[in-house]
């Protein structure tokens, strides 16, 4: 479903030119949900960026369901970590959810439809006609998950969401995820730098390195599909498959390659 | 509310972090023309189209000179001892009437807003005497003081009070608790916490509503000028009008907006540099 | 109860104080310029709410509502086409900050030469007059879209006029009132100044009438006319901008309190 290739991204400044991303290659298959998990300053959001067309690469190309991606696709849903930016603050909870909808051009019908199982699904059914701003932080991110899940999306990206939110919440909106997943069956990429999380959400896990960056593993996590905060955060395994990928983050970085002085090709 | 950054946020090279228009990312890579230069090229396009359209005859020749015709009447004017007595007069008034209004507007700011009842008390009132044009004020300027300066200053005043007035209450509102009670608890009398407390939390928004009177304060110094008479560029301008001399008049007003731009400026700075060290927790107001 | 009470206290309070004061103390007054205030209230009900609320203070509002709205519409429309630009926004901020620099009223002369002096010319004079912080503020608010919500928008292929509709003018509306407001003081002032030079009818040419020919207690009552005018329309505004940004004034209170 989704194939990334030899994703590549140099900034360059004012005579300084950084190689932020070197060369990211892997591929989400239909229905996968997979984690990105990188040290700071790995260019996950880079990535994520690029592959949700808000960006250009430098070389590489992103396919979504075999189209390269050129400017943002149709198909593709993105939750922001800044949930209090991404929702529109003039419009209610029911109207943030169905403008994506009217874009698709869709039968009122079928937007009420799509709108009423979204926000039950975030156990958000009671606040249609709330602000935004009228609810708490969690509650705000759940609606911008009930929205693009609503879109019915065949990829749906996600950068570092629950990070701006109280480890409470987090836990809560974590099983939501999966619950959704389970649900929807949509192809998730769940961008976070907290590796538990990675762990506990993912059927993969892809560890990224410091920039500049290339995937050092693709980790498959073979964790049961039921998953619980407190059972399965605390099995063996689990903790195995932590190690593994905190051992990947933190190992020794290799030699950094020579900066590419501006103007060289490469 | 926290917000996590990785430290490899893209920034300028990415169109979507602009708030424009939605531009694919192929076109990111356009080399752009700072912002100085076009704004430069925007006041030269202006003044070569004031300069063909009265000689194409778009726009009536005769009421509407060109900019040759209007720069050479402005150079001739800044060669006469008139205009410059003229621009002090302005400023004089101007000064004046800001200074006057910037003391009773912080005297009394600070003074309303430090409790609550007297807050509640003078809502109304202000909220009534605020929106009156100052403009109302002319004929009894005009019959009290006739074109002496204190009719200029009662229009000047009158208006620039209120913006500093109201700067003023929401600084005072915006006095962080803690450090409020902290004050308390330390002992210290009225008159220390307006100085260390009071005065430092409010210095900012005292600045901005300087900068919003000191553009009031212009415009209402020309206006009674204009109007009543009083010595200035205002009356400069009217005298140019009436007399026929056309190229002048416009050279006049081109001076007063110079003047405004001036005074723009240099506030916007102050305030910049008084705001430099407040935490960006001040709430914005739009202006 | 109580609180409803001590509520119109707190707004009733003061402006009784100073009312009575101002009555009792111009009373029996033998003072040309200060007239007693009963005699000023007379001339206001009997004059001004009289035979010249028609005659003269509806010639103005008229003239007003024209030049402010063809003002307002005018400059949202021309702020959004420069404010979406980066290369047009700063080809001409300069040139818009000069014009608003310019005080308003310096313009009347000028338009006079040009537009001679009946009511077309003091409809333009306003209008012109006014469009600067307007269209400046626009152009501001417009720019100053949110990254994260235009990345959002973009994402879900909202763009065009959907996106305008939708996107940009909601977020530039708080900027886009600010400038609303500050021009329609800028309107008044215009609306005044432009019946002192050249006009037959008006709130502003009665007023000044009423002062040259030393009808004291009308030029008074003319003078809180005037003002009244002025909270009005103040008034109206609020109202309106507080309905449109109930959103906003919703979002600054729960900002504020976290």
């Amino acid at each position: 479903m989704l194939d990334v290739r030899g994703i590549k991204k140099v900034y360059e400044g004012k005579g300084r030119t950084v190689e932020a991303v070197r060369d990211l290659t892997f591929t989400v298959d239909q229905g996968e949900l997979v984690c990105i998990v990188g040290p700071s300053g790995s260019g996950k959001t880079t990535l994520l960026k690029i592959m949700s067309g808000l960006l250009a690469p430098t070389a590489g190309e992103v396919l979504i369901g075999g189209k390269r991606v050129d400017g943002p696709p149709p198909g593709m849903a993105v939750v922001f970590q800044e949930y209090g930016r991404s929702l529109f603050p003039w419009m209610t909870v029911r109207q943030n959810v169905e403008l994506p909808l009217k874009q698709k051009k869709l039968t009122a019908a079928r937007r009420q439809e799509l709108i009423e199982e979204s926000l039950a699904a975030v156990g958000l059914a009671e606040a249609h006609s709330a602000y935004p701003w009228q609810l708490s932080g969690g509650m705000q991110q759940r609606v911008a998950i009930a929205r693009a899940v609503a879109y019915e999306p065949q990829v749906l990206l996600m950068d570092e969401p629950f990070a701006a939110v109280d480890a409470q919440t987090r836990a809560d909106l974590e099983d939501l995820i999966r619950d959704i997943w389970h649900r929807f069956q949509v192809t998730t990429l769940f961008v976070t730098h907290d590796i538990d999380e990675a762990v506990y959400l993912g059927q993969r896990v892809l560890i990224l390195s410091s920039s500049p960056t290339v995937v050092r593993e693709d980790l498959a996590v073979d964790l049961p599909d039921a998953r619980d905060q407190l059972t399965t955060r605390s099995s063996p395994r689990f903790a195995e498959l932590r190690a593994q990928v905190y051992a990947q983050i933190h190992r020794p970085k290799e030699p950094a390659a020579p900066e590419v002085p501006s103007g060289a090709t490469r | 509310m926290t917000r996590s950054t990785s430290a490899v946020a893209p920034s300028s090279p990415s169109p979507a972090a602009r708030g424009g228009a939605a531009t694919s990312p192929s076109r990111q890579r356009r080399r752009r023309i700072p912002q100085s230069v076009l704004g430069l090229g925007g006041l030269i396009a202006l003044v070569a189209l004031v300069e063909v359209l009265p000689r194409i005859g778009v726009l009536p020749r005769r009421y509407f000179p060109p900019s040759s015709e209007i720069g050479s009447a402005l150079v001739e004017q800044a060669g006469r001892a008139e205009f410059w007595q003229a621009v002090a007069d302005t400023l004089q008034g101007w000064a004046l009437g800001l200074a006057i209004a910037a003391v009773a507007g912080v005297v009394l700011g600070i003074l309303i807003g430090s409790s609550r009842v007297t807050r509640e008390l003078t809502a109304s009132t202000i909220e009534f005497l605020r929106p009156i044009p100052s403009v109302a004020l002319i004929p009894i300027a005009v019959l009290l003081f006739g074109s002496d300066i204190e009719s200029k200053l009662l229009l000047v005043v009158y208006a620039s009070f209120w913006q500093v007035l109201i700067q003023v209450l929401y600084g005072v509102q915006d006095i962080d608790p803690v450090a409020q009670d902290t004050t308390r608890v330390y002992g210290l009398g009225p008159w220390a916490r307006i100085r260390y407390l009071t005065w430092p939390t409010a210095l900012p928004y005292v600045m901005t509503g300087l900068r919003l009177a000191a553009a009031v304060a212009l415009i209402l110094a020309v206006t009674a000028e204009l109007v009543i008479g009083n010595p200035g560029l205002g009356k400069l301008l009217a005298t140019a009008q009436s007399s026929g001399a056309i190229a002048s008049t416009y050279a006049i007003v081109v001076v007063t907006g110079i003047l405004g731009v001036l005074v723009n400026v240099v506030f916007r700075w102050v305030e910049r540099r008084a705001l430099s060290w407040h935490p960006s927790q001040r709430g914005d107001i739009p202006v | 109860m109580t609180s409803v009470l001590r509520r119109i206290g707190f707004a009733l309070g003061l402006p009784i104080v100073l009312l009575a004061a101002w009555w009792f103390a111009s009373a029996g007054s033998t003072n040309f310029f200060f007239p007693p205030l009963s005699e000023i209230l007379d001339s206001l009900v009997e004059e001004w709410f009289g035979p010249r609320l028609a005659a003269d203070v509806l010639p103005s509002i008229l003239r007003l509502a024209a030049g402010y709205a063809v003002a307002a519409v005018g400059s949202v429309a021309l702020g959004v086409l420069i404010g979406t630009s980066r290369a047009v926004r700063g080809f001409l901020e300069p040139v818009l900050e000069f014009f608003r620099a310019i005080p308003p009223p310096v313009l009347v002369p000028i338009f006079m030469l040009v537009f001679g002096i009946g009511d077309g010319m003091k409809v333009i004079v306003i209008a012109f007059g006014c469009m600067w912080p307007i269209l400046l503020n626009t152009v501001e608010g417009v720019r100053a879209v949110d990254s994260v919500l235009s990345d959002t928008a973009r994402t879900y292929g909202i763009t065009g006029s959907t996106r305008l509709r939708k996107l940009v003018l909601p977020s530039a509306s708080p900027q886009i009132f600010a400038g609303l407001r500050q021009g329609l003081s800028v309107a008044i002032i215009l609306m005044v100044i432009s019946e002192l030079f050249a006009a037959s009818n008006g709130l502003g040419f009665a007023v000044v009438q009423a002062q040259r020919s030393f009808a004291i207690a009308e030029t008074w009552a003319g003078m809180l006319m005037l003002g009244l005018l002025g909270v009005l329309l103040a008034t109206l505004f609020r109202i309106v901008e507080n309905r449109r940004l109930a959103w906003y004034h919703g979002l600054r209170r729960a900002q504020r309190s976290s």
